[in-house]
């Protein structure tokens, strides 16, 4: 806990030493990713050794805060947590150092730099807090500085207008938070977390704080339909930004959530089903609207939608077993969420890394007009490709064995009830299974396009691959995705710990579920560790085979065209047409098209775009109809001194009148 | 020696409806000067026991810094800032003298309701007083020129000033001198800030400083104007 506090204080001078050298820009970024790297380092130590141990720390001390108090814990479930993010925030300062540089001349490099530790600073401070106060505090810091670094290219209209949506979406989060906070402490009338507690009996209360805490947390976590702020603000944000946004920051509503559902008591079947229903729908239409996009940080952060419906998935198997009292399903359930956001954090944070890094080689992330980047950018690359295969739940990753244990909950709990919850575990199987397939086409679009065949813009004799401090960070979190997949079994072991917190169970209990579930993981790691000698097995023979044919080389794609050009490729939207026509009923993709004309066709052309159906049809009309009324008010503050002091003036005149007479 | 104060306040009242209804600056200054030297002169004749030296010496600063000294200042930002008239208020001229009118009905009908002093100077000397707040505050609000609207605050402080006077409060001196100083202050500032807006946007008219706001960029058009 010491070094915790040691590591927040090291954070914290870190960001106010680049602020004050924010006149040079290269000190600044040293003196700010160096500290960031240094106090995550120092953090990880604590947070490991609670999360493998099961130890819990605490430390209180008084806050002349009205209902708050500094009292901070470190448990299993806060180390849990605790453990990407550091690793996380570690490998993207090192490679934000880099990134940033090139905005070193125009300009200042402090503010961001602050902003970023102070993000990772706060978020400590969530995962920490035992005061609703503090939480909430910390909370409010984490939306605005995450909201400052989103607006760090704040002279671009679009970047602004991202900003003010991620703004206003996670400003409606907080306002339930408050409520939820509000009635646990009602009843004991403290803020703290540990005097937290429902008046017996009150079924309805607990459930109303559990849908309020879905909604207020799941704004931050990117549910669906309160997932519109990420598809905006991750593009926004600078990559390494993006990156802890879309692997750490959304997690915080994940945290939010399960921190909330440990003081409710049992829960409801009802809230199993919820949880599941919500993530089913996240899950398809994240990935759906992923596959659709022709940017790759927007389909990144659509696809980290899915992610979040994948976990939550997970948490409503769990829940729905702690209501039916099955103690393996509810372990499964959990543990597979629980690894999910330990795995999500790890490749999605790797994989916009990597979209950082083609922007930074390319300058742009429009996947139409990149390609063939393979043979530029081998490292990044390489790296992407293990990002996708783990993001696609593909074995030997690690996403193979988080959803794989989401799957065994589902299954389990089909074979063992007499078919009484069939429908919602097959509603978590079939979707499970949609979203995977979906993923699988989106990242093999990504990859394919970007990284294979010919550059598609004719401009590209400036692509070039990152340097080394940048592609150590991404190469780093890929061979972590990969010791993730192999230190599965020991992971979900000592999930142990908290499994008891969440669910109720006994710690044997929860103990003898995971022993039960780890047995099949050991199977799978084997599995995979074969499969992985076997794939190095060929990569070798391949290697030492005598070459005896003549390698020749040649454009990739010539289809006897006398003159081809890149632009002849098959495009990202047309290989994700299929798929995307057959759900154009819930895409509703606009289609621009002006085919050719006449025997010497002139100009012709064919665009797509996929706006988002929930922010079109359900927050734009909201806003719209507030705007309207809004504007009215303006005829009443229209920014005319003379006006404000007629309001004063007629309301003291109105209350002389009333009073006198 | 009543008669005499009563004329100086029916006075007051009729230099409030003048300023209503004038539009060339300078000559509203002159008025306002003018307006200065009869508050500061109402205290010297309503006093009942005696004209001590304090109250003098009262009368005698605030005559200097109302009618001789703020006037002075106001003639100048008024020069540098080379303005005229002011040519386009929020309310018309004619209305401001209606709704002139209707503040002074309502500043008796108020004066009628007020708790009754014992020792009141003059039976019209509160209304007058009302009346002069309430012109004042609506100077403020229907002009749109810097230069209107300070002459809008002396008057409105004019007003106070009366009150205090003609209710002969205790200590009521002693509040006057720090409202002085305030009015006192805030036309420096004015007259700094009018001199600055005047060198920046060749004009003084405070709706179109708005404009420097970055919100009232989305306004639409029709609410603009």
């Amino acid at each position: 806990m010491q070094m915790l506090l040691i590591s927040l204080l090291v954070f914290f001078i870190g960001g106010v030493l680049s602020l004050l050298f924010s006149r040079s820009g290269r000190i600044a970024s040293i003196v700010g990713a160096g500290s960031a790297f240094v106090a995550s380092i120092i953090g990880l130590f604590p947070a490991l050794h609670s999360l493998f141990s099961g130890v819990s720390q605490q430390l209180r001390y008084p806050w002349s805060m009205p209902c708050g108090s500094l009292s901070f814990e470190l448990d299993p479930l806060s180390a849990l947590f605790l453990t990407p993010l550091l690793i996380l925030t570690a490998l993207a300062s090192v490679f934000g150092a880099e990134y940033l540089r090139s905005w070193s001349l125009k300009k200042s490099l402090g503010a961001p730099w602050f902003f970023f530790n102070m993000l990772a600073f706060s978020m400590i401070a969530i995962l920490l807090a035992r005061n609703a106060m503090l939480f909430i505090i910390s909370w409010e810091l984490m939306t605005i500085l995450s909201f400052l670094l989103v607006t760090f290219e704040h002279e671009k209209k679009s970047v602004r207008t991202a900003g003010w949506i991620y703004l206003v979406a996670a400003h409606v989060g907080v306002l339930f938070i408050f409520v939820v906070f509000i009635m646990l402490g009602m009843k004991n009338g403290s803020m703290d977390f540990d005097k937290f507690a429902l008046p017996p009996g009150s079924i309805a209360a607990a459930s109303l704080i559990f849908v309020f805490s879905i909604i207020g947390f799941g704004s931050k976590a990117g549910f669906v339909p309160l997932h519109v702020w990420l598809p905006e603000a991750h593009p926004a944000a600078p990559s390494h930004v993006s990156a802890i946004m879309s692997g750490i920051m959304i997690k915080m509503g994940i945290y939010g959530i399960l921190r909330v559902f440990i003081y409710l008591g049992p829960p409801h079947e009802w809230w199993g089903w919820l949880l599941i229903g919500v993530g089913a729908l996240s899950a398809v239409t994240g990935v759906l609207f992923a596959l659709a996009q022709h940017d790759l940080k927007r389909l990144l952060a659509y696809s980290t939608v899915e992610n979040a419906g994948i976990i939550m998935i997970g948490m409503g198997t769990g829940v729905l077993g702690v209501a039916l009292k099955s103690p393996l399903m509810a372990a499964a359930g959990f543990a597979g969420a629980l690894l999910h956001v330990i795995n999500h954090s790890l490749f999605k944070g790797l994989l916009f890394l990597c979209a950082g890094s083609v922007l930074h080689g390319t300058g742009t992330v429009e996947i139409d007009k990149l390609g063939g980047l393979h043979k530029r950018m081998p490292w990044t690359s390489f790296a992407f490709l293990t990002g996708s295969v783990s993001i696609c739940g593909l074995p030997p990753f690690n996403g193979f064995i988080s959803e794989f244990l989401i799957y065994f909950g589902a299954f389990y709990s089909i074979s063992s009830m007499n078919g009484a919850h069939v429908f919602s575990s097959s509603a978590v199987i079939i979707s499970l299974a949609l979203a995977g397939g979906l993923a699988l086409a989106c990242f093999t679009k990504a990859f394919g396009m970007i990284f294979s065949g010919e550059p598609r813009s004719g401009d590209n004799s400036r692509f070039h691959e990152s340097s080394p401090s940048m592609l150590l960070p991404m190469l780093a979190l890929s061979s972590l995705c990969l010791i993730a997949a192999f230190t599965a079994p020991l992971t979900v072991s000592a999930f142990k710990y908290m499994l008891p917190q969440l669910t109720g169970m006994t710690f044997s209990t929860s103990a003898k579920a995971l022993d039960i579930i780890i047995k099949p993981l050991w199977h799978v790691c084997f599995i995979s560790a074969g499969f992985f000698l076997w794939l190095f097995a060929l990569w070798l023979l391949r290697k030492l085979m005598p070459r005896s044919e003549v390698v020749e080389k040649t454009v990739t794609w010539d289809c006897g065209y006398c003159r081809p050009n890149g632009r002849m490729q098959y495009s990202s939207s047309s290989f994700a047409q299929p798929l995307t026509r057959f759900f154009n009923f819930f895409l509703r993709i606009r289609t621009l098209f002006k085919g050719p004309r006449g025997i010497f066709p002139k100009d012709s052309h064919y665009m797509t775009e996929t706006p988002d159906i929930f922010e079109k049809g359900f927050f734009a009309p909201i806003f719209a109809r507030i705007h309207d009324f809004l504007v009215l008010l303006h005829r009443f503050q229209n920014g005319r001194v003379q006006m404000y002091i007629m309001y004063i003036a007629a309301m003291l005149l109105i209350l002389l009148i009333w009073k006198l007479s | 020696m009543d008669n005499f104060r009563d004329l100086l306040i029916v006075l007051l009242m009729l230099i409030n409806l003048m300023l209503l209804a004038s539009s060339r600056i300078r000559y509203c200054i002159k008025i306002v000067a003018f307006q200065g030297l009869i508050v500061g002169l109402v205290p010297i004749f309503a006093a009942e026991n005696g004209i001590g030296i304090g109250i003098i010496l009262t009368a005698l600063c605030v005559i200097a810094v109302k009618c001789v000294l703020l006037p002075i200042l106001l003639q100048r930002s008024q020069i540098i800032a080379d303005v005229r008239r002011e040519v386009d208020p929020f309310v018309g001229y004619t209305a401001s003298i209606f709704i002139g009118i209707a503040a002074l009905v309502i500043s008796f009908w108020i004066s009628t309701r007020l708790p009754q002093m014992e020792k009141q100077v003059s039976h019209i000397a509160a209304p007058a007083a009302i009346f002069t707040v309430l012109s004042g505050l609506f100077i403020i609000m229907s002009r749109k020129i810097a230069l209107t609207q300070v002459l809008g605050y002396l008057v409105f402080e004019n007003g106070i000033y009366l009150f205090g006077g003609a209710m002969l409060l205790e200590n009521g001196f002693i509040i006057e001198l720090g409202i002085l100083l305030d009015v006192f202050v805030l036309v420096f500032v004015m007259g700094i800030a009018v001199f600055h807006i005047s060198q920046e946007f060749n004009h003084i008219d405070t709706d179109r400083l708005s404009q420097l706001g970055d919100w009232n960029a989305e306004l639409p058009e029709e609410i603009k104007k």
